[in-house]
């Protein structure tokens, strides 16, 4: 099989539309090209490959890239709720807005979306060892960003917004990882166990690639993104619940 | 403020005539109950949480324990429960977090349900002489088959069947994670369950690669912190089970704390060392039924439809109504958690008052789904406080396909049931990651234990069946007229659709 591949998605259903990726994968293809795509969910769900990057040419449906190992997944629409749930590692790219629930539970990998999201966005994101999820988010974002967060960095870079997430809950139960947003952040939106932490120039070299990454791919130069100051939000303890609890 | 000390839990004494100083009491209690001081053996009482540990383990049965050596002045409604409950929140202002099943004194509905047996007029089955077929497919049905007849004779099935577990008995052991209990203890369960063409539940802890050679036999967690959960994982098991509660705490995240996150723990759960497991209590994913749905689709999805999604949910009121809703999201069974389900921690107030037995649950939902047209599109297991065949029994004729057992399958590890999990310390190496009580509980021996228990449940239930003259499990599944009911009001008769004791066919 070639190394590049063009699917017709038009009219088919999530299934067979994912059968077909499977076995254009497991034939070699690098480049697999969906067409046509209309609101199909589940696109490139547990699927593996490192070097295999997948173009979908219109808007897909929920839980995109869940459970996915490897892949690229790059979206010229917008993309429905949940893109890289639950996802291991590969990386999503959404050159528009999407949903809620973006990046839940992810355990690696990154996910870009050019523009704004949903609620619950990043919520419970984890690392352990050298799988570290990252998610961008361009413009603003709903409530309850980053809430149970356990790892990775979440970053929100607030483009053509002063207080991109100008609703609470942010960080609620947060017990690792790192959330950085660019613009005004009032205290009264922080959830408990949230708290801000120095932006130092540490920080600012931690998130630099991705940024950089996001500008690449979405082709913006704006030297404001790697300048301007981010709230940095964290854990106030790694035991956000202990406390609580007294035994029998 | 101090009040002083409550009343110690149990009183140990040294039988000092029989006492032959061997010291294996000290060396069995981690919690430091005995000391040796000249050529005696001295207890401190109070570090005793009744595990029997020294017990099962004195050679000269020397060692006695009494439980509340010391009364209180009695009351019908201040029990000794109530006032502790308040010196303890008096004291430390917190929730309090209790372990095992819940403890409310009332009897068991199990208790009150009589099976039938044959006499004259039906002859009784012999298990010995005639085959019984206690074989459970866990999984979907088709309500009819179509067939062909092909040129040269032969019967092709043309409908597609999904995936269903097949199961040698209708008991299976529920979902213990590694994190709540050790390695050794789940490897003794797996192979057991193996050992008898059963299956096990890994819980929210990810599958450590000991386990591999009885993926077979695993069914996979996948729980609102998605622990574990990678692709991998998903392919290994089995089976595929969505939890979404727990008969102990309905309604609550679960929460393992740092301390019992070690190497091999964190490896499995895919978590740094040390950091606390926060399970929300939603899964953030699923807000409704439709979400549920697309959830049990993920899966499936991304397993490529090879594998049953189960869905499990605590019996809580409303109960029936949701087991149906998820029996039309795709799921391949719904596993109901009965309030007297067992667990390592939680919440004193939700493991004692939150839920419904898990006897009127099944009755419940199996009504429902009959009721909807929809039952062969699901099974149903039921778990929650089986102690014996007999429970199993019962629950199979009150509409369940097949239930687990997770007390019961500790204790054939030698759980005492004390109800100090918490602490980490088990002496029985179940549950505990220090690795030298870990070493307690050899999984090369322990096995056969669990295998027994489940060879010998499967026994009684065959006589029990034959004795009632059945001879498939099928035709016991939703057979309450061999269940009579004593001293039970008639609304739950009603409810569990079961006459009185007395009543005739
Ligand atoms: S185990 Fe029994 S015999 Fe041995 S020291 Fe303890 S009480 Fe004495
Ligand atoms: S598992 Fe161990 S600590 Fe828990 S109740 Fe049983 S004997 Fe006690």
């Amino acid at each position: 099989m070639a190394e590049k591949i063009s699917i017709d998605a038009e009219g088919l259903h999530y299934t067979p539309l994912n059968q077909q990726i499977r076995a254009a994968v497991a034939a070699g293809a690098k480049e697999i090209v969906l067409d046509n795509v209309n609101g199909q969910r589940f696109i490139g769900n547990g699927l593996r490959g490192k070097d295999v990057r997948i173009t979908i040419n219109g808007v897909p449906g929920g839980d995109l890239g869940m459970f996915m190992s490897g892949p690229t997944c790059i979206v010229h629409a917008n993309a429905e709720h949940a893109p890289g749930n639950t996802m291991d590692a590969g990386t999503i790219y959404i050159h528009g807005n999407a949903g809620d629930a973006v990046a839940h539970s992810m355990r690696g990998g990154e996910v870009y979306v050019k523009g704004n999201i949903g609620y619950r966005g990043g919520i419970h994101m984890k690392e352990y060892q050298d799988k570290k999820p990252v998610l961008v988010v361009g413009g603003r974002t709903r409530a309850f960003l980053g809430e149970y967060m356990a790892g990775g960095l979440l970053i929100v870079l607030g483009r053509g917004y002063t207080c991109p997430v100008d609703e609470r809950g942010i960080g609620t139960g947060i017990h690792g990882g790192e959330i950085f947003i660019r613009g005004e952040v009032p205290e009264k939106h922080l959830g408990i166990g949230a708290t801000k932490k120095p932006f130092t120039e540490k920080e600012r070299e931690l998130i630099r690639p991705y940024i950089k990454k996001y500008c690449i791919e979405f082709g913006i130069d704006d030297p404001s993104l790697f300048e301007d100051e981010y709230v940095r939000i964290g854990p106030a303890s790694a035991r956000p619940f202990a406390g609580k609890y007294t035994w029998e | 403020m101090p009040i002083g000390s409550t009343p110690p839990k149990y009183r140990v004494r040294i039988d000092n005539d029989r006492c032959m100083l061997c010291e294996q009491c000290i060396e069995n209690c981690p919690y430091g109950t005995f000391r040796k001081e000249g050529n005696k053996i001295l207890v401190n009482s109070r570090a005793c949480t009744g595990c029997h540990r020294c017990i099962a383990m004195c050679p000269r049965d020397a060692i006695d324990l009494e439980e509340k050596p010391v009364d209180y002045r009695s009351h019908p409604i201040w029990t000794r429960e109530a006032r502790e409950a308040i010196y303890n929140q008096a004291r430390t202002g917190k929730i309090i977090l209790a372990g095992m099943g819940n403890i409310l004194e009332v009897p068991p509905i199990f208790d009150r349900l009589l099976l039938d047996a044959c006499q004259v007029t039906n002859p009784s089955i012999d298990p010995l002489r005639e085959p019984m077929e206690l074989r459970t497919y866990i999984g979907k049905k088709p309500s009819k088959v179509e067939v062909a007849t092909k040129p040269n004779g032969d019967i092709e099935l043309l409908t597609h069947l999904a995936p269903n577990l097949k199961c040698e008995t209708p008991i299976m052991i529920g979902h213990m994670s590694y994190g709540a209990i050790s390695l050794n203890a789940q490897l003794s369960l797996a192979r057991g369950a193996a050992a008898q063409g059963t299956f096990m539940g890994t819980g929210e802890g990810g599958l450590h690669k000991h386990l591999y050679p009885y993926q077979d036999h695993m069914i996979v967690q996948v729980a609102s912190g998605r622990f574990g959960v990678d692709i991998d994982y998903l392919e290994r098991g089995a089976a595929i089970e969505i939890k979404i509660g727990q008969g102990a705490k309905p309604g609550i995240g679960g929460h393992l704390p740092g301390e019992k996150v070690d190497e091999s723990v964190s490896g499995t759960r895919m978590i740094p060392v040390s950091s606390d497991a926060i399970s929300p209590a939603p899964h953030h994913d699923i807000y409704s039924i439709e979400d549920l749905a697309q959830l049990v689709r993920g899966l499936k999805e991304a397993t490529e439809w090879k594998k049953p999604v189960f869905v499990k949910i605590a019996a809580v009121h409303n109960v029936a109504a949701i087991a149906s809703g998820i029996a039309r999201s795709s799921a391949d069974a719904v596993v109901i958690d009965g309030f007297r389900g067992g667990t390592g921690a939680a919440p004193r107030v939700f493991r004692d008052h939150v839920g419904i037995p898990i006897e009127a649950a099944v009755a419940a939902v199996d009504e429902k789904l009959r009721h909807h047209g929809v039952r062969n599109e699901v099974s149903v297991i039921a778990s929650g406080g089986i102690r014996d065949s007999a429970d199993v029994t019962k629950t199979i004729a009150l509409g369940a396909d097949a239930v687990y057992i997770g007390t019961a399958a500790l204790i054939s590890l030698g759980c005492r049931v004390c109800g100090s999990c918490y602490r980490g310390l088990c002496p029985w190496g179940i549950a505990t990651q220090r690795p030298d009580l870990v070493a307690r509980l050899d999984p090369d021996i322990m096995w056969e234990n669990v295998s027994n228990l489940i060879n010998g449940w499967t026994l009684e239930i065959a006589e029990l069946m034959g004795a009632a003259g059945i001879n498939s499990i099928e035709s016991l599944r939703g057979n309450r007229d061999r269940l009579r009911a004593y001293m039970l009001d008639e609304n739950l008769m009603e409810v569990l659709d079961v006459k009185t004791v007395g009543a005739g066919a």
